[in-house]
């Protein structure tokens, strides 16, 4: 076993540039066995630059790593996975197409007279997936694509131990879990340390880098801030370090009872395949926050009343009037926007410029013959302009491809696409997702504006503080169904009573007790 | 030159909004001039030669216009060569030499397209069935239908209608003009008109596309009819050049894999929602100009086809470093 007293992993005064960004500057960290060590700060901050260069991904312009006291120079992450240290990303690296056992020993299949010993495969990999507790969970032979997240970060953590690693590195590794699963991971991150790896994360959410974290890490800006063990910060003072200031008002103040006005959504007995009696009325001026842990339909309730998947049966009336909102299309007509949980994906067009992205809705709306104004529209020739500088957009020009944008500002162009097309019906969801600190809270504010000026908002979120925080009322999702309603202000406790469904199983006791 | 003032060239390229595949073209146009200087007879630079080159062009360029719209949105269209030799067939049958049938069978073999167009556009968006094997699909049957229908050359155009394949206007073949007409028409749509817009938004991202209220299979649907109709012009340009159609023409051109090699070359995205005609413009000028400089240098066919091939995929190439400089 290795000494805890001497770092397993170090990195001496690193410096790494890119072409006008300095990433990392004068960084230098120590890893020991057996601890959990959390690196934290801003997107952009040079966390994930840091941990590349660990892997070998990336090679330094300046300082050492040293693994074990020796200096290594790694060129590619396969060498230093062999070396023993591994890295799980948030998006997996798995193929969603090939099993849980290819995938493992992809590479390395255990051969005889040349063919893969099919046998040795599955053995080999009920090995690793029993040191992650896993056995019962998944099969050898389950394709990657048929396991949900939490099963495939095992897979991966498996996959990881099969190289007998001494370090793993965690990018976000509980941004895509429900609560218990994270209670999961954490249990297994103790054995692992308990056996005397390392295991280094980074991660946004503090409440679980003070649950699982030993050692914390700061950066900012590609600087280093501050280590410190765990017990002896709190989380109010490691965002002081991240972005240089107290963050005390954190989210806008809630509605006032006379700025919520006219019923602007309703939907009765709203049902279809993954959606059972959804009863929900949504105001003008409000923000109505919904709960849930991951597959509680959270995200089908968004798209049902988007029309992306419709309700089946019941009733939606949009602004007093019956609607039968089938497509997007329709939904946009009706003058609702969606911000979409997977932003990259499903909300921005990555290689396009920014003022086509942001008129793409408007455009959407009109007739598909006539001419367009590159920056606006005919009534407003300067709107791109006008919306960029309303949601503030840091942008070098209105042409800038969004890719090269931030997170935070490419959810800016996500909002600016649906003040362009006037919406007063807004869904987020996940709105802050993979934002740093500080364009969360800017986010947060023009969430509450668009309240004020009139506008009714729906807001998931996985995040209870989110919730809580800039929820005028919070409806909880379980099993399909809206659980139950509670009012501003109410506990995470009271939230994840209805989310876990235990209110509901309570009652069905009560009623099979009294039958 | 000082390596300062030559990167300073090359940014202000970059801004400008002139698509790299013109440093390709000029490339491979002053290497041809200075190969037949040295190898050939040096009268590559000249007009009649120039203009041939441009007139060859043509027919491969029209169509091209039109594969860029459907690459754009992300999809292909490999039916293009057949529709070509259906048009050409069905043109110089239906005129039958006589130059007042020419609207009829102008007007029945561009309804023809709109059709093919259509169902492409249909059986890619509706039934969404993978671009490649839709469009090969409906080609093929065009080609069944068309074999079993004519063997050889059929009917003629009359001489009215050669025009546009040999006609000038004052020192310019009507055809240049023609082909001119159609980039300048397809950049306008692309670059100015909503259809545009909608197109490289479905290309560039089918989800967010629909997620911000497009009617994407409408966008895919016109974009495959506007590919199709330039197969038909490409066609009546063909049979007017040949005086009278026959079932290959299409097919020996190879307009279908000819017009795409031309739009990547032009630096479209296979992937969709990038690039442009501007680009695909100067990708058919790079075909016309080897052409030319191999016919003229008496290079060997097949070895002709070598060296096209080469520089086909040393151009794309080109674009991937490009882009991964960019990146890092």
């Amino acid at each position: 076993m290795a000494n805890a007293e001497e770092p397993i992993l170090e990195v001496r005064s690193i410096t790494k540039r890119f072409p006008g960004v300095v990433a990392l500057d004068n960084v230098s960290a120590q890893f020991y066995p057996g601890k959990v060590h959390a690196v934290v700060g801003e997107n952009g901050a040079g966390k994930s630059t840091l941990m590349k260069i660990l892997v070998g991904a990336y090679i330094p312009d300046e300082g050492e790593i040293l693994f074990q006291g020796q200096p290594i120079h790694f060129s590619h992450p396969r060498e230093a996975q062999e070396a023993g240290i591994s890295i799980i990303y948030q998006e997996f690296n798995l193929l969603p197409e090939r099993t849980v056992a290819q995938n493992i020993f992809l590479g390395r299949e255990p051969t005889r007279y040349g063919l893969i010993d099919q046998r040795q495969l599955r053995r080999r990999t009920r090995d690793v997936l029993k040191q992650v507790g896993a056995e019962d969970m998944i099969s050898p032979d389950a394709e990657v694509k048929s396991l949900s997240i939490a099963e495939q970060q095992l897979v991966e953590i498996a996959k990881a131990l099969s190289f007998d690693s001494k370090v793993l590195i965690m990018d976000e590794p509980t941004a895509a879990l429900a609560t218990h699963e994270v209670e999961i991971l954490t249990r297994l991150i103790h054995k692992l340390i308990e056996q005397g790896m390392a295991v280094i994360f980074i991660s946004h959410r503090f409440t679980e880098v003070f649950d699982i974290a030993d050692t914390i890490t700061v950066l900012k800006d590609g600087q280093y801030v501050a280590t410190a063990p765990a017990t002896e910060v709190t989380p109010s003072k490691i965002i002081t370090m991240m972005v240089g200031r107290e963050l005390d008002q954190y989210f806008p103040r809630l509605a006032r009872p006379e700025e919520i006005g006219e019923v602007m959504v309703q939907v009765v007995n709203g049902s279809n395949n993954k959606l059972h009696d959804i009863n929900l009325t949504l105001r003008a001026g409000e923000i109505v926050g919904v709960a849930g842990l991951q597959g509680s339909g959270r995200t089908e309730l968004a798209q049902a009343l988007f029309g992306v998947a419709p309700f089946t049966s019941g009733q939606l009336t949009l602004k007093g009037q019956d609607s039968h909102v089938k497509s997007p299309n329709a939904a946009i007509h009706a003058r609702m926007g969606f911000v979409t949980e997977d932003r990259k994906a499903e909300g921005i067009f990555p290689n396009q410029p920014l003022n086509d992205n942001i008129l793409v809705s408007v455009r959407a709306l009109q007739l598909v013959l006539g001419r367009i104004k590159r920056n606006g529209t005919a009534s407003k020739p300067h709107l791109v302009s006008e919306l960029v500088k309303q949601v503030d957009v840091r942008t070098p020009s209105l042409t800038q491809e969004v890719q090269y944008l931030s997170g935070g500002n490419q959810q800016k162009v996500v909002l600016a696409k649906w003040l362009a097309s006037t919406c007063d019906i807004f869904i987020f969801d996940e709105p802050t997702r993979g934002i740093d600190v500080d364009a969360k809270a800017s986010i947060h504010e023009m969430i509450r504006e668009l309240t004020q000026a009139g506008a009714a908002v729906l807001m998931i979120s996985s995040e209870l503080p989110e919730v809580i925080g800039m929820s005028d009322r919070i409806v909880v999702m379980w099993d399909g169904r809206i659980s139950g309603e509670l009012p501003a202000g109410a506990s995470e406790e009271d939230i994840m009573i209805l989310a876990t469904g235990h209110r509901e199983q309570e009652a069905e006791a009560a009623v099979e007790t009294a039958v | 030159m000082s390596a300062l003032t030559w990167s300073n060239m090359r940014s202000r390229v970059r801004e400008s909004k002139i698509p790299p595949v013109y440093a390709i073209l000029l490339i491979v146009f002053v290497s041809a001039i200075v190969l037949d200087a040295i190898f050939g007879r040096g009268q590559i630079t000249s007009g009649v030669i120039l203009t041939n080159m441009v007139v060859r062009s043509v027919a491969l360029g029209i169509v091209a216009m039109g594969q860029t719209f459907v690459m754009l949105a992300a999809s292909i269209d490999l039916s293009v060569a057949y529709l070509i030799s259906v048009t050409a067939v069905m043109a110089s049958y239906l005129m039958q030499g006589d130059p007042a049938r020419v609207p009829l069978a102008v007007a029945a073999v561009f309804a023809i397209g709109g059709l093919v167009g259509l169902i492409n556009g249909l059986i890619v968006s509706k039934l969404k069935v993978n671009p490649f094997i839709a469009t090969l699909g409906v080609g093929l049957v065009l080609k069944g239908i068309l074999n079993a229908s004519f063997e050889t050359f059929v009917g003629a155009v009359p001489r009215s209608f050669q025009t546009l394949g040999y006609g000038t206007l004052g020192p310019i073949p009507i055809s240049i003009l023609v082909l001119l007409a159609v980039t300048l028409i397809s950049a306008f749509v692309l670059s100015r008109t909503r259809f545009g817009s909608h197109l490289y938004a479905v290309g560039g991202s089918e989800i967010t596309s629909r997620l911000s209220g497009l009617r994407t299979d409408r966008v895919l649907i016109l974009a495959h009819v506007v590919c199709s109709l330039t197969a038909v012009l490409t066609g009546l340009f063909v049979v007017s050049r040949l005086r009278s159609g026959a079932p290959w023409v299409g097919t020996d051109g190879l307009y279908d894999l000819e017009s795409i090699a031309a739009v990547v070359v032009g630096g479209t995205a296979l992937s969709g929602g990038k690039g442009g005609v501007i680009g695909t413009l100067a990708g058919v000028l790079i075909f016309g100009v080897l052409d030319t400089m191999f016919n003229q240098l008496g290079v060997d066919t097949f070895l002709k086809q070598v060296l096209r091939g080469a520089i086909i995929i040393l151009a794309v190439a080109s674009y991937t470093v490009r882009s991964k400089e960019k990146a890092a």
